[in-house]
Parts: C-alpha cells; structure tokens; sequence
C-alpha cells in the first residue's frame, strides 16, 4: 500500500510538466480563438469583446495563475466547440471511447494471443505464415481505410450491420449511466433491445480497432513465447515428462504473459486517445475525435482537458498493470 | 489475493457481466414518436450553443433559432422549383406580429402580435418579452449586434413596448435593410420572465439561454448532447403559422462525409446536409433522392488580390490575373459543377443585382498583352487558402497556380488551418487570398458596403480603397429613390469590375439531398434547415 502511494507521488512532477507544456503550448500554437469564434460576420471590436470574455487579452502568466486556480477547484474550463465545460464532455466521452477501445481490445486479445502461442509452438508452419500475414495486413491497413472497408461491406452492400450513426440507433434511448457503458449499463437493468442495438452498433468499430491492434499483441505474445520456451525450465518440464498442453499453457504461457500484459496497457492507452478516424467514420462521440475538433478551432481548453486525462490515466493504467504484474508474477512483488 | 485467485477471477467477472441483471426493469417510458412522425437529419457538425445571439454561436445555431424562436415577421416564401422553396427578401409576412404598420412620416413601425401567442412555459407573449429580446441583441455584443447594426438597429431606445400587444421600432435613418432584419435568425423574441428569473444575476442570462430553450418557436429541444445529436419535439400550442407535420426531428452529428453519403444513400437518414461537391454530383447522377440546389444568395467564392501592396496595387496586372484565371477548370475540377459562372459576362452588369457575372474569361492573349503593358516583371508571390474546406479550395489555388505560370507569375500555396485562416485575412498582407463571402440580406450594395469599402471593414480582404467606390455606395445604400439607386450600382459595379480587387468564379449551390417522401424543403438567408414546413409522407 506505501508503495503504492509513494507511486503516485512519484508521477506527481511529470503531472505538474503536462500542466505547463500543455499550457504553453495551446498558447504558443498559431491561430487566434477570438478570431475564429468571432464568425465569418465578426468586426474588429467583437473579436477584441470575445478576447476580453476569453482572458485571453491577459498577460500570460496571469492566464496561467487563473488557469490553475481554476484547476484546483476541478474546473477545466469551457469548451468554445460545444459549447459546455471540459470537464463535463471529457466525463461524457471517456466512457464511449473506453468502452469502444476494451471492445477492441478484447476482440484483439481473443485473437492475437492464441494466434501467437501458435505462431511460437509451431514455429515456420503454416500458422506462423498466416500469423505474419494478419500482422501485416493490421499494422500496414490504416484505420480509417479498414473502418470505411467495413462500412461499404457490411452496411452500405450487404445491410447486415446497423447504420453507423455513433452508439446508438437515433431511434433508441441510451440507459440510465451507471458506468458510462452502454453495454454495462443496458445490462443492468435488463433492457436487452438497447443491449443489442448498443453491441450491433460497436461490432464494427471494435472490429476495425481490433484488426490494427491485432499485430503488436500477436507479435510480442510469439517472441515472448519462444524465449521461453526456449528456456531451461521448460526443457525440464518436457524432460519430466509433462503433457505438451500443461507446458505451454501453464507453465511456459504465465511467464510469458508478462510483456504481453505491458504491451496490452501501452496498445489500450494509445488507442483510446488515438482511434479518432474510426470514431469520425463511425461516428462515435469518442474523446480522440473531441480534442481534434477543439485543436482545429484553435479550442485551447478541451485540448488541455484532454492531454491532462490522458496523462492521468496514463498514470493509473501504468500502476494497474504494475499490479497485475505483482498478481502474474511473484519475482515482480519482491522487486 | 492471490495470483491463482486474480486469474480466475478475471475470467468470472467477464463473463458474469451480461448476466448481474437485477430485476428492476425500467418503468414503461412514453411511447416514441415512430419513425414515419420522426425525421433524422444528419450534418457535419451541430450547434454550440442554444443562444444565436450569444457571442460565439457556430453556423448551425441558426437552426436552433429558426426552429424554437419566433420572429416579428418572417420573408416571404416563395417556391422555387419542385423540390424548393425560397423567400422573397422584400416581402414580409406575419410570424409573431399578426400585422404592422409604418408611420405616415416614415420614422417608425408599429407591429400587433397574435392575441393567441405564447411561450413554451404557457404564459402568453407580451410586447415587453419582444423589447427585452430585441435590446438584448442590440447590446450583446458580437455578431448578433453587428448584424442589427447592419439594418441601423443600434440602440434599445429605438425600441418601444407601447402596451402588451403593441410594440414600436423607431427608425434611426431611412435605411431599406430595417425591416428585412428582423427577419432574419437574430432578432428572435425570448421569454423575458423566464429568463430574468434563471438569469442568476447576469442581465441578459447568457448561461442560461445558452444551454436552455426559453421562447415559443414550432419546436422545443428535448435532448441537446453536443458533438452527437440534437433532438426537437414540436410544441404543439404554436400558433405563429399552419402546424408543422413532424412531431420529432432528431438531428446527428456525422463528422465524416463518406458516412453521411452512406446513410442517404441506404436511406437511413431522411435529410443530408453540407455534402461535398464531388458526393453531391454524384449523388445527383444516380438520381435516386431528391436533391436541392440552391444558389446561394449574395455569396460567391472569389480571388482576392490585394490592392494596398505590390505587385497587385497595379490594376493591369489584376486585370492580367483575372483573364487568365482558368475559370471553367475551377468549376469543373473543384466544385464538380455545383455552381453558377460568374464569368463571361457583358462588358457592364448585365442586371443590378449581385453576384453578377464579370466580364472577364479565359483568354490568354489578353492576360499576355495586359501583363505587358502593366510594366510587371515577373515575380513570385503567395495565395492563401483555408485548409479547413480544402477539398474545394486545394484543387482551386492549384489550378491558379498553373494558369498563372504562363504569365511569369510564380504562385506559392500556402494552406493555412481553419483557426488561423481567418486571422490570417485580418492581416491583410497575403497578396492572393481564395475565399467565400456572401450576406443575409441580398442586395448589392450590402455586399459592397462590406467588401468594397473604403472603411476597410475585415471582409475588405483586397484592403481596396477608392474614394469614387465609396461614395457610389454611400449613395446607394440610403437612396432616396429607385433611379439614384441603380445609377450607383450601376456604377459601383462597373467599377468593380474595371478595378478587380475580387475576381468572382462562381456562386456556390447551397446542396441538400433528401429521400423522395421529404418535401416542403424551405430556404432562408442562414441555410440552415426549416422544421416547420417539411413533410415526410
């Protein structure tokens, strides 16, 4: 438990260094917010009245005091785009693009990790082949191309998915939140229409996810594997005799799961604040495509919102899979 | 826990999640409007705000306050072909006033509103609610007050609430855009009582009204998620004209254009707005949906070349640049043909309204001899253009790049990102500019006044200045009678043409695609979408 907090304290300083760049950036970026909200009709005294509204006439470090005094009070400002606080949108997207990007992940991880323990056990084999081609093809296949792939199949010719118009069909009402998943949430209470409409809606976006986070799991879980089942223990392991399936799955699987647990933390990470183009095609009201939108408008708060979230649950995710390390691996705990 | 204990842990919980269902089913919800009562729009990008006159209210705000507000009066519809209908920008018609009637003097208007109107809360509409509104827009600030100033709307004593049904506007100069704008998106009557009351101390509940519905339009907002949908229900003790059809219009937001064509085209979206050209040509290829085309009045994309500063303060040389604009390749390559020429015209306007074809075109003989005698050198220079709407603007400034070659005219792009386009043009430095302007009220003098003159108004993106072009705007913009007015625009349009500060290309078609059961499409000045007269049978 010491350890624990003596953890976050340690994550502290590098939280304070995304504070200030984040803020300096936003402003040292070009592009004038007042300008741009002004509107195509705007005079000059009306950009000079929203810069004024803004605080953006201020001189820097006078934003940036009034700026913290407002974080500390939990407030990360207004968004221009949609109008609303931060930290307000940031609540109400954060769950669609994690339960969109656990989606994917699962549907990667049920797939990778057998393919790679595959790929290793039977190494130059037929498998192995159409390990390294599925790899390929999901890191080489950018998303967007895989997303509007999807789209035309299975939508626009076949009709088979649903219209892709964000969690929900437009005709559906979401579930109360409880967690913020459609899924959980519609679960919960036993509305099981809404709990179809929201997994027919997430099939493809988690699809089109899952194929471009297929590769760096597959690969890691088959080099991980190989080293060790190249290892000494295992040779004594076969030399004692033991089936092949307790070796590879027991013994040689555990150890080896330990880099595929930091890559699955780092592929979750990077794709929750990254999947922006499958959430544009799909039109999920995800967190990726929100910080874009405010970078294009020149939107300094939702940006600075959005880089502060995801340092800090860059931080909680790297303490979670410390954790899970500690539970897989006995070695870890004492280190 | 235990290692052995987590792993299997983690397995049973997956795989419990679907089924921990309490019992507790959610009490029987009101019956939805179905889908034949329901129309789903879908658009790039919704509103920011409920508040139009707010400062900062996106482009599709107007929506907002077309929909849930009323107005005085609204523009006359006039249909324009099978598919749309227009409005007629010098005639009015009763919304909330059910008559009006100007003073024998000329210095004032005084409207009756409905005996029978009222606001969403149930409390009927008073003069007082329409003084407090329109004061309101006149001190906000931002656009709402630059566009009432634009019809000598200034102050909110010219504003008078006679008695509960009686309110006058004092004219503060005999100025022809007055009435027209109040009949525009901005000057919407909000309900006063209800807004002072959840105000919170600000005088004109910015906030407030900003996330919330406070008036007595066709349709309230029942759920707004910003960035995701919009969704309206009708009120249906709305009496400012014939009831709208549609109980419930759900409008989603779909960033990517590949899926709003997707959705239109499957029919699962009713309405499909701002569509690329290039979809939108294809789309009417097929010709299986219905599609509206609508030239958008006053507006048209140009090049701006900037007069203040050389090379381009020689009118030769501008003269040179806008023969050899390659013109019809712009429209062909880059709008995929969805607009009207603005080129090729006679040598003086061929009618006094605006835009009007110029008389120039591509022809390279007489770009050549103009280059010559305009005594310039060749040279380089830059054109900037908004990434943000690159998909018309790129193969634009390209096409200028090429067609400029010839003449020794090094041309380089320079693509500046939405958020800084705009403060680019304030600069006023860029030597070429490629950009799209056009106002709400329709006349030409309008268009001048912002572009053309010598006040240097930010929309002066040429920085243009001539004291003979300003008086001929002056002159029109408060003529006492119709043949003053023609003779200056008459002039100040051949002026425009002669100078070429802005050479017009095309004027763009504002394009909507709907399913054959949609109609009672409307148009206004904003362009955003009319609930009230469309019909889904």
């Amino acid at each position: 438990m010491r350890g624990l907090l003596w953890r976050l304290a340690g994550s502290l300083p590098a939280l304070a260094a995304v504070i200030v760049v984040t803020f300096v950036l936003t402003r040292v970026l070009p592009g004038d917010t007042a300008t741009y909200f002004a509107g195509p009709t705007a005079s000059a005294e009306s950009i000079a009245q929203i810069r004024a509204e803004l605080g953006l006439d201020r001189p820097l470090p006078e934003q940036f005091w009034n700026y913290l005094r407002a974080l500390v009070q939990g407030d990360l400002g207004m968004s221009l785009t949609t109008g609303q606080p931060v930290l307000t949108d940031i609540l109400q997207r954060l769950p669609a693009s994690a339960e969109l990007t656990l989606a994917g992940l699962l549907l990667a991880v049920s797939i990778a990790i057998p393919l790679g323990i595959l790929a290793a056990v039977k190494q130059g084999s037929l498998a192995d082949h159409a390990c390294r081609v599925v790899v390929t093809a999901g890191v080489s296949l950018p998303v967007f191309f895989t997303g509007l792939l999807l789209v035309y199949v299975f939508y626009f010719v076949l009709g088979w998915a649903p219209a892709p118009l964000g969690r929900l069909d437009a005709f559906a009402s979401a579930p109360p939140t409880v967690t913020g998943f459609y899924l959980v949430d519609a679960a919960l209470i036993g509305d099981w229409e809404t709990w179809r409409g929201a997994l027919a809606q997430i099939v493809l976006p988690a699809a089109t996810l899952g194929l471009f986070a297929l590769a760096p799991i597959a690969r890691i879980t088959r080099a991980s594997m190989l080293a060790v089942l190249g290892a000494e223990f295992i040779r004594t392991a076969r030399a004692s005799g033991l089936a092949s399936s307790t070796i590879i799955l027991t013994y040689a699987l555990r150890n080896a799961l330990l880099p595929v647990v930091t890559t699955l933390g780092m592929v979750f990470s990077f794709l929750l604040g990254a999947n922006v183009l499958v959430e544009k095609v799909f039109a999920w009201p995800g967190i990726g495509s929100y910080a874009v939108e405010a970078l294009i408008a020149s939107d300094g708060a939702p940006v600075q919102g959005f880089v502060l979230t995801m340092a800090i649950l860059y931080v909680l995710l790297n303490l979670a899979i410390d954790m899970v390390n500690r539970a897989l691996d006995p070695r870890a705990r004492r280190a | 826990m235990d290692r052995r204990d987590f792993l299997k842990a983690v397995p049973a919980a997956a795989l419990g999640m679907p089924l921990a269902a309490p019992a507790v089913k959610q009490a029987a919800a009101q019956r939805a409007p179905t889908r034949s009562e329901t129309l789903l729009l879908v658009q790039e990008y919704g509103p920011n705000s409920m508040d139009m006159q707010g400062i900062g209210a996106s482009q599709p705000v107007n929506g907002v306050a077309q929909n849930c507000y009323d107005r005085l009066v609204r523009f006359k519809r006039m249909p324009v072909d099978g598919v749309t209908t227009g409005f007629d920008i010098t005639q009015l018609e009763p919304e909330l006033a059910e008559s009006w009637q100007e003073a024998s003097d000329g210095t004032s208007v005084t409207f009756k509103l409905r005996a029978d109107a009222r606001f969403h809360s149930g409390r009927p509409v008073s003069a007082r609610d329409v003084k407090w509104s329109l004061d309101r827009a006149v001190s906000i600030g931002g656009f709402a007050t630059t566009q009432m100033r634009a019809g000598s709307l200034e102050k909110p004593e010219q504003f008078v609430a006679v008695d509960d049904k009686t309110f006058r506007v004092d004219f503060l100069r005999r100025d022809k855009l007055t009435m027209p704008n109040l009949a525009v998106t901005i000057p919407f009557v909000f309900d006063s009582e209800k807004a002072i009351a959840n105000a919170g101390g600000d005088v004109w509940a910015k906030d407030y009204l900003k996330n919330n519905i406070c008036g007595g339009g066709a349709y309230k907002v029942d759920a707004w998620r910003p960035g995701t949908e919009t969704v309206y229900s009708r009120f249906d003790d709305w009496k400012s004209g014939p009831l709208p059809q549609l109980r419930r219009v759900i409008a989603r937001d779909i960033a990517s254009p590949s899926t709003r064509r997707a959705l239109i085209e499957r029919g699962d979206a009713d309405i499909s707005y701002q569509i690329p050209p290039k979809d939108f040509a294809d789309l009417v290829a097929a010709g299986k949906l219905k599609v509206s085309a609508m030239p958008v009045p006053n507006a048209i994309w140009y090049l701006a070349l900037n007069s203040a500063l050389p090379p381009f303060n020689n009118v030769k040389l501008r003269q040179a640049v806008a023969w050899a604009m390659p013109y019809e390749q712009i429209l062909q390559g880059a709008l995929f043909g969805r607009g009207v020429p603005m080129w090729g015209g006679p040598a003086t306007p061929a009618r006094l309204s605006w835009p009007v074809p110029f008389p120039y075109a591509a022809n390279m003989e007489r770009a050549r001899a103009l280059m010559a005698e305009s005594g310039a050198a060749p040279f380089s220079t830059t054109l900037i253009y908004d990434a943000g709407g690159a998909t018309i603007t790129e193969p634009m400034a390209v096409l200028i790049k090429e067609a400029l070659a010839p003449l020794g005219i090094t041309v380089e792009l320079n693509k500046i990102p939405g958020a800084n386009f705009r403060g680019e043009l304030n600069k006023k430095t860029a030597p070429m500019a490629i950009n799209r302007f056009g106002g709400w009220l329709d006349w030409p003098d309008y268009f001048f006044f912002w572009n053309y003159h010598g006040n240097n108004s930010i929309f002066n993106i040429p920085s243009y200045q001539n004291p003979v072009m300003d008086r001929m705007i002056d002159a029109a913009r408060f003529a006492p009678d119709a043949a003053t007015y023609a003779t200056n625009v008459r002039g100040f349009l051949e002026l425009g043409m002669q100078d070429v500060p802005f050479i017009p290309i095309v004027q763009p078609f504002h394009d909507v695609a709907m399913q054959q059961n949609i109609g009672g499409y409307q148009f206004w000045p904003s362009r955003e979408p009319d609930f009230r007269y469309l019909t889904k049978g």
